[in-house]
């Protein structure tokens, strides 16, 4: 079975996030970058799912020249192979992320059996370039999936509703979009970030769609209470005072 | 006409329907046009009179022989057909598991932009509605523009408040019965299967006591189920104290896990990072516990205590104790 993961790289955010002066991005002189949890679950489903089965998995990215560093992440987790959609960098909307995704996957040398994405994507949380690639392509999905097993030709993925799951049977090839807690993911060894390091990359360079499209005007912290906290204590010593609080709130 | 999508379950509408119905009217005042709503199955009279309540007029229920369960994409060719017939200016759904994925699949189907995770609308002039979507899990506000016919957008669940209208109406139910192929069922639930965890959820929890990095392990996670149980509360965890395998994901708390708003929370060794906090900002009051005066956590929390929680966590345990007895 072949299986494909799509991730994005985005920074890392710490305690506060700072915007650029023109208010159209992040900061991120700082900052280090990541994918989002869901995705790595992902990467690593489709890792788990090609070794059981003997076939390939694959990840792939849309984004700036530096996205290749996720890229390799993927290969470190054990992805097979990789494909880089090449931008400026430029923040692109959900239709013309999707449609170059979908491009990409039907130019790829492989054809995927499942295929991965994250439930939402960590910066942007538009909700639907899964389920756009997969009309696209032609291809059934369900999101946000929490567990994933394989019944013959069929994918069996359940998702948490309040108080239980609820489970879908799709025919395979099919499409999921899923959340952290799918799997654990695997650690990349130190020596597999040195081989990923030298593994080839698969790059195009997609056309921007014209699509109509959700457009950002600009990008806004929003505003917080900032009032200090009320220091109770130092030390052990704390506890009584502690208690005394969780009686004025009435919890005990 | 705006249209906004509903869900309801045990005879009510469910609270981010009533959500979304609260932005979907102003919308429709500030196009100065009725509220409609679509909704799946046979719509109880009692959920009608609550959306009346809303300010919705008229409420499609869609039967169809196919539609035994929840289906995607039968959901999202039925709204479309609704919207060749009705001619929505806009179609407001809650951002719900069900309610963004049937959007997401609309937008697909029928070609056109989605906006998800808004908060406010602003109907504007002629360049499309202005609004505001929440990104990074709410720590992130984006202004943004959509122009299309009709324009989707999802709320944003737990964001704005749901009010009636002032002035109540009465709405009327009309049934109505898409056109839809066996190949729209492809995806529809098959069953649904009860989890076997006990205790009080997390979700639902009035004191929720969170353990991160600095928990320092599995085991010393015993002092905070036990501050939990006194206080009849859940233990919740960081994302770190997950990864270390300490706790399993479901207690998770933050913009990839759980989202609480208990009376009380209590994060102890977490440093509060922003995905970290996104998930308990609801929370009524929150006691923070750390070593490092300079936490992030410490400037976001209602209380604070600056000390090792392994020293201070079994000595609240202890006067807690006596007090019961
Ligand atoms: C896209 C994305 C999504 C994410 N989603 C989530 C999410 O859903 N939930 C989440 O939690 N994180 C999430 N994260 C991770 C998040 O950014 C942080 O890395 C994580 O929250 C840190 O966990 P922590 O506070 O336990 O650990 P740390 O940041 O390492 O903090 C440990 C804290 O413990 C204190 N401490 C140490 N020892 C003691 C002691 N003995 N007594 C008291 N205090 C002590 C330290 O002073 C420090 O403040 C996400 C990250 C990304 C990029
Ligand atoms: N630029 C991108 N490159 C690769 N995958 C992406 C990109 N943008 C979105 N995705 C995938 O689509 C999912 C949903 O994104 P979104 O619709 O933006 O919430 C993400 O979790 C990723 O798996």
């Amino acid at each position: 079975m072949n299986t494909l993961a799509c991730i994005k790289r985005v920074p890392e955010t710490g305690a506060k996030i700072v915007l650029t002066d023109d208010n159209q991005a992040i900061d991120t002189t700082s900052l280090g970058f990541t994918i989002s949890p869901h995705e790595e679950c992902g990467v690593e489903e489709a890792v788990q799912l090609a070794e059981e089965t003997g076939g390939t998995a694959t990840v792939l990215t849309l984004g700036s020249p530096e996205a290749d560093e996720q890229l390799r992440t993927g290969i470190a987790m054990g992805a097979d192979e990789a494909i880089h959609l090449e931008t400026d960098g430029e923040q692109w909307g959900p239709r013309a992320t999707a449609s170059a995704i979908a491009e990409g996957i039907e130019a790829a040398d492989e054809s995927f059996d499942l295929l991965f994405f994250g439930n939402e994507s960590a910066d942007q949380e538009n909700y639907q370039v899964g389920v756009r690639v997969a009309h696209t392509l032609g291809l059934p999905i369900v999101t946000g999936i929490k567990n994933v097993e394989i019944d013959g030709d069929t994918v069996v993925a359940e998702r948490e509703i309040s108080g239980g799951t609820e489970v879908f049977e799709l025919p395979i090839p099919a499409v999921l979009t899923v959340k952290e807690g799918l799997n654990s993911p695997r650690y990349p060894s130190m020596r597999s970030k040195m081989q990923a390091r030298r593994a080839e990359v698969a790059t195009a360079t997609p056309e921007r769609s014209e699509a109509n499209d959700v457009e950002m005007i600009e990008l806004e912290t929003p505003e917080r209470d900032d009032s200090p906290a009320e220091v109770l204590g130092e030390g052990p010593e704390a506890a009584e005072d502690v208690v005394a609080v969780l009686e004025e709130l009435e919890v005990i | 006409m705006v249209l906004v999508l509903i869900e309801h379950d045990d005879g009510a509408a469910i609270d981010t329907t009533l959500e979304a119905a609260t932005i979907a009217r102003d919308v429709a005042a500030q196009e100065d046009e009725p509220l409609e709503a679509v909704g799946f199955g046979t719509v109880p009279g009692d959920v009608a009179d609550e959306l009346g309540e809303y300010g919705v007029d008229t409420v499609f229920a869609v039967t169809h022989d196919g539609l035994t369960d929840y289906a995607p994409v039968a959901w999202a060719k039925s709204v479309r057909e609704l919207i060749d017939d009705r001619e929505p200016s806009a179609v407001i759904a809650p951002g719900t598991d069900r309610g963004g994925e049937t959007f997401a699949h609309l937008g697909a189907i029928a070609d056109l932009p989605l906006a998800a995770n808004v908060i406010e609308v602003d109907v504007g002039g002629d360049e499309g509605y202005e609004l505001t979507r929440q990104r990074w899990g709410g720590s992130l506000l984006e202004d943004a523009r959509i122009d299309a016919e009709p324009n989707l957008l999802t709320i944003v669940p737990h964001e704005v408040t749901a009010e009636p209208a002032t002035e109540a109406g009465e709405a009327t139910l009309e049934s109505y019965t898409p056109e839809l192929a066996d190949e729209d069922f492809i995806v529809q639930v098959d069953r649904r299967e009860e989890s076997d965890t006990e205790g009080v959820p997390i979700d639902q929890a009035r004191v929720v006591v969170g353990g991160g990095r600095g928990v320092g392990s599995a085991e010393d996670f015993d002092q905070l189920e036990e501050l939990a149980d006194l206080l009849n509360g859940a233990v919740g965890s960081s994302r770190a104290a997950v990864n270390e395998g300490w706790r399993p994901h479901d207690d998770q708390i933050g913009q990839t896990g759980n989202k609480i708003a208990p009376e009380l929370y209590i994060p102890a060794g977490i440093s509060g990072a922003v995905q970290h906090w996104v998930g308990c900002k609801g929370s009524e009051n929150v006691l923070a516990i750390n070593t490092d005066p300079e936490a992030a956590i410490i400037g976001k929390a209602d209380y604070a205590v600056i000390a090792d929680l392994h020293e201070v966590v079994p000595e609240i345990n202890r006067i807690l104790k006596e007090k019961h007895r």
